[in-house]
């Protein structure tokens, strides 16, 4: 038999049945479902695994807290929150696993080139991450009666660890595919193989701490809105709740804390992508001549197309001159900037990457605002009393997701046409054999399969909000006994 | 630790099939594990309520890190083998997807009919359950022969048959677990059905060893081998032992019964496999495996972490022993 890397053929019979079936399904090429099928799944699954980061923290800090004072607010909190996480962490992983065989069933290309530089750390990730978070959960799940109090205490910890090694050694990936080092590519039967050369080089690339902190910042953010949103609605509907005054005392401080350090953070970002991908920041900016560049803080799209495709002359814009040349360059406004036009390569969907760029940057303004608003009111009094203010952050609840959502979406559509970035094209990447109809086979079903099991959540969701809204009612909420200090009270 | 990260040869000579054996060992440790749950699954179908109480009591701590053996054995493939884990897996593109279907509705089934007090709402998730706990072995078992045999298409008769003989293991695996997780009637009669498993399981395995003998005349010199031989004998002896056990009371001794029998039978598969790692694409361990400084490096994490796993298995399984009861269980809040 001949030896080879090359992907040799799918399933024919299964295939021949499925392309006998289903020519109607065939209407998108294998390379565009296959990327929509990933960008689909990841849009759910993240919110899912933000959730799991995000929420770590918080957990960990009711716990020590209810451990510390002994007091029923913080128990409350770290029980209402204990379910929460454990639904977001089961659908996580009912949403994530798919994704890891993803690689290998619709970009086994791409798998085969980078094999050497992601197997590794996807393996650290399932050995290191995934075992802990899915062992010591089920002790946070079940196991409250069989462990000590301290040992109760050290699980969350344990799964909060995990959660945030799981993003660690996942953006060690991701970064990687954005500004690949450590690496060197042979030819081996014709195919181009990444092997790795340098490691730390590799893992610790120039993109890796940039994305590791804004991600796992962004879930932080995101998940304080929703405390923030839950807290504001039992407020709102019950101004002496002892419990969610807490919840919404520590979360309005966490929020402009983070949501500053945010754009500060990501303003540096954005030079580091300018210098790094400066196909990705012209098309941030829809900057298609290269030249000086403006920064458009507010773009209006003046007819349908300037949506689809935003350029300078369709769109009415407040823009600052020359401010993206400044950013770019890191202080010369008069900096060129290279425009979309003079890549080599064809461009990414800049309309995807102009637009989600901008919602993701204007959200993160009106947090801070959000953030400011309600420390504000903390400190000069009646946060607990602002109408307004609980009503806007009931309403921001779910923004957090839609930030970091489309903060993904800049980073992944703005690295198209690249799969890796200057190595390996996503058309090359994709599966040779997969043929249109099975993957859109497949779209289909994750598309209808994900919206199914988000309303799930939504509906598990609202059950856990009613629950807890049926405790204020009878008044368990106000149940002030002393609490015995050091001691986990129990369901 | 220089020549640990050197990047001109592998820190041991024979890593490359070490790795082999750990993709194998990932492999056979998901079926054995995730076993029980597909058995629990399947034997769910006529269990009255309360005993479906128990047994879910018995299944909701230890499913997810049971499922998790299966990303396992998907990464370290991946990690040492990446062109085996593409050619896999896009040949076989629905069959995968079919896979984590059944996979996904188990977990959903069991985690959703506590969700809501009413009876549809938990008949509807429990047929779920239960169709995924039946599917996903026979898919797994079909897509690990495919793998193995080197087949290029999953709807031919050794794969169905291998298929239908892990859905059987399944169960043997799942009365096995909950002869030590229940009590009563409830395991009485799962131990029985586990007892009329192991028969069939048996007599599943032959037909297994007949059609592969009949239709794969490369495999011959590797079916008449003295080490099959001892396969063989291994698993009349673990079946054997499985039916003696629980007929004498003694519930832990089926238990490891049943884990040998599964043992044995990923021993098998692995013995038909080496020493390709994928026969279709003509892809042998050599052929496929990364290059040193990768593999020695994954290597490390493993001899690091393994053990570690190992303990958080043994300390949860000891966590979570005797007798499950839904009382104490999550599903009370």
């Amino acid at each position: 038999m001949h030896a080879s890397r090359t992907i040799v053929a799918t399933d024919p019979t299964l295939t021949a049945v499925i392309t006998e079936l289903g020519p109607l399904l065939a209407f998108l090429t294998p390379e565009l479902a296959s990327r929509i099928q990933f960008g689909w799944t990841i849009t759910i699954h993240i919110i899912f695994a933000a959730l799991s980061v995000g929420l770590a923290p918080f957990l960990v800090y009711f716990t020590v807290q209810e451990v510390r004072t002994g007091e029923n607010r913080y128990a409350r909190l770290r029980k209402f929150w204990t379910k929460i996480f454990a639904v977001g962490f089961i659908m996580g992983t009912v949403t994530g696993i798919p994704m890891g065989f993803m690689f290998g069933t619709n970009f086994a290309a791409f798998s085969t080139t980078a094999g050497e530089m992601i197997g590794g750390p996807l393996s650290f990730e399932a050995k290191m991450a995934f075992m802990l978070e899915a062992v010591f959960l089920g002790v946070l799940l079940f196991g409250r009666e069989r462990v000590s109090d301290g040992f109760y205490a050290l699980s969350s910890f344990l799964v909060a660890l995990g959660a945030w090694l799981s993003a660690f050694w996942i953006l060690v990936v991701n970064s990687w595919m954005q500004t690949p080092r450590g690496y060197e590519v042979v030819m081996e039967d014709g195919v181009p193989i990444a092997q790795l050369t340098d490691p730390m080089a590799a893992f610790f690339n120039p993109r890796f701490p940039w994305m590791y902190v804004h991600m796992q910042n962004a879930a932080i953010i995101s998940v304080t809105l929703v405390i923030a949103g839950i807290a504001a609605y039992f407020v709102w509907k019950n101004r002496e709740s002892k419990v969610w005054r807490t919840a919404l005392q520590v979360t309005v401080v966490v929020l402009l804390v983070s949501s500053a350090f945010q754009a500060a953070h990501g303003d540096m970002y954005g030079r580091h992508v300018a210098e790094t991908q400066p196909h990705k920041f012209a098309a941030m900016e829809a900057h298609y001549e290269t030249g000086q560049a403006d920064l458009h803080l507010i773009a209006i799209p003046t007819d349908l197309e300037a949506i689809t495709d935003p350029r300078a002359d369709n769109l009415y814009t407040i823009s600052i001159p020359q401010l993206a040349s400044f950013l770019a360059s890191g202080g010369d406004p008069t900096a060129e900037v290279t425009g979309l036009n003079d890549f080599e390569y064809e461009s990414p969907p800049v309309a995807w990457v102009f637009w989600s760029f901008r919602i993701m940057v204007g959200l993160g303004f009106w947090f801070i605002g959000l953030g400011a608003w309600g420390t504000y009111r903390l400190w000069r009094g009646g946060l607990y009393d602002d109408e307004r203010y609980l009503q806007a952050l009931m309403l921001s609840s779910p923004l957090g997701f839609v930030a970091l959502i489309t903060g993904w979406y800049v980073a992944e559509i703005g690295r198209q046409p690249w799969i890796i970035q200057d190595v390996l094209t996503t058309a090359d990447g994709v599966s040779p054999p997969l043929s249109s109809t099975e993957a859109t086979l497949t779209l289909v079903a994750f598309v209808i399969g994900y919206l199914l099991l988000f309303g799930v959540f939504l509906y598990v969701l609202k059950r856990i909000l009613d629950e807890e809204a049926d405790r204020h009612t009878v008044g368990i909420e106000e149940d002030d006994r002393p609490d015995t200090p050091g001691v986990i009270a129990d369901d | 630790m220089t020549n640990i990260l050197s990047d001109s040869a592998y820190v041991v000579e024979s890593l490359p099939e070490l790795w082999f054996g750990l993709v194998m060992i990932s492999l056979g440790v998901y079926l054995l594990l995730d076993g029980f749950d597909f058995g629990l699954g399947m034997l769910f179908v006529e269990a009255d309520e309360t005993e479906r109480e128990r047994m879910l009591a018995a299944f909701g701590p230890l499913w997810k890190a049971n499922e998790v053996w299966l990303v396992l054995f998907g990464t370290v493939l991946f990690a040492g083998f990446p062109a085996v884990y593409a050619n896999i897996l896009s040949r076989h593109y629905l069959l995968v997807f079919a896979i984590l279907l059944a996979l996904g509705l188990r977990g959903l089934g069991s985690k959703l009919r506590e969700e809501h007090d009413d009876d549809q709402w938990v008949r509807f998730w429990d047929a779920c359950f239960v169709v995924g706990s039946t599917t996903a072995p026979f898919l797994l078992g079909v897509f690990v022969a495919s793998w193995v045999l080197g087949e290029p298409s999953a709807l031919a008769v050794a794969p169905i048959v291998v298929g239908i003989t892990v859905v059987a293991l399944s169960i043997v695996l799942g009365a096995a677990f909950l002869g030590i997780k229940t009590r009563g009637t409830l395991r009485e009669r799962v131990v029985r059905r586990g007892r009329a498993a192991i028969a069939v399981y048996v007599g599943l395995f032959a037909l297994t060893a007949v059609v592969l003998f009949v239709r794969y005349p490369e495999l011959q010199p590797v079916l008449q081998s003295i080490p099959t031989a001892a396969m063989v004998l291994a698993t009349l002896v673990f079946a054997m032992l499985g039916v003696g056990t629980t007929s004498n009371g003694y519930y832990h001794g089926a238990f490891l019964s049943a884990a040998g029998l599964a043992a044995v039978f990923v021993l098998f598969i692995s013995t038909l496999l080496y020493p390709a790692v994928d026969p279709a694409a003509g892809l042998s361990i050599t052929d496929a495996v990364v290059s040193p400084l990768s593999l020695n490096l994954t290597a490390v994490f493993a001899v690091v972490f393994l053990p570690i796993i190992g303990f958080y298995f043994v300390f949860l399984y000891t966590l979570f022993s005797g007798p499950a009861s839904p009382e104490t269980s999550y599903s009370s809040h």
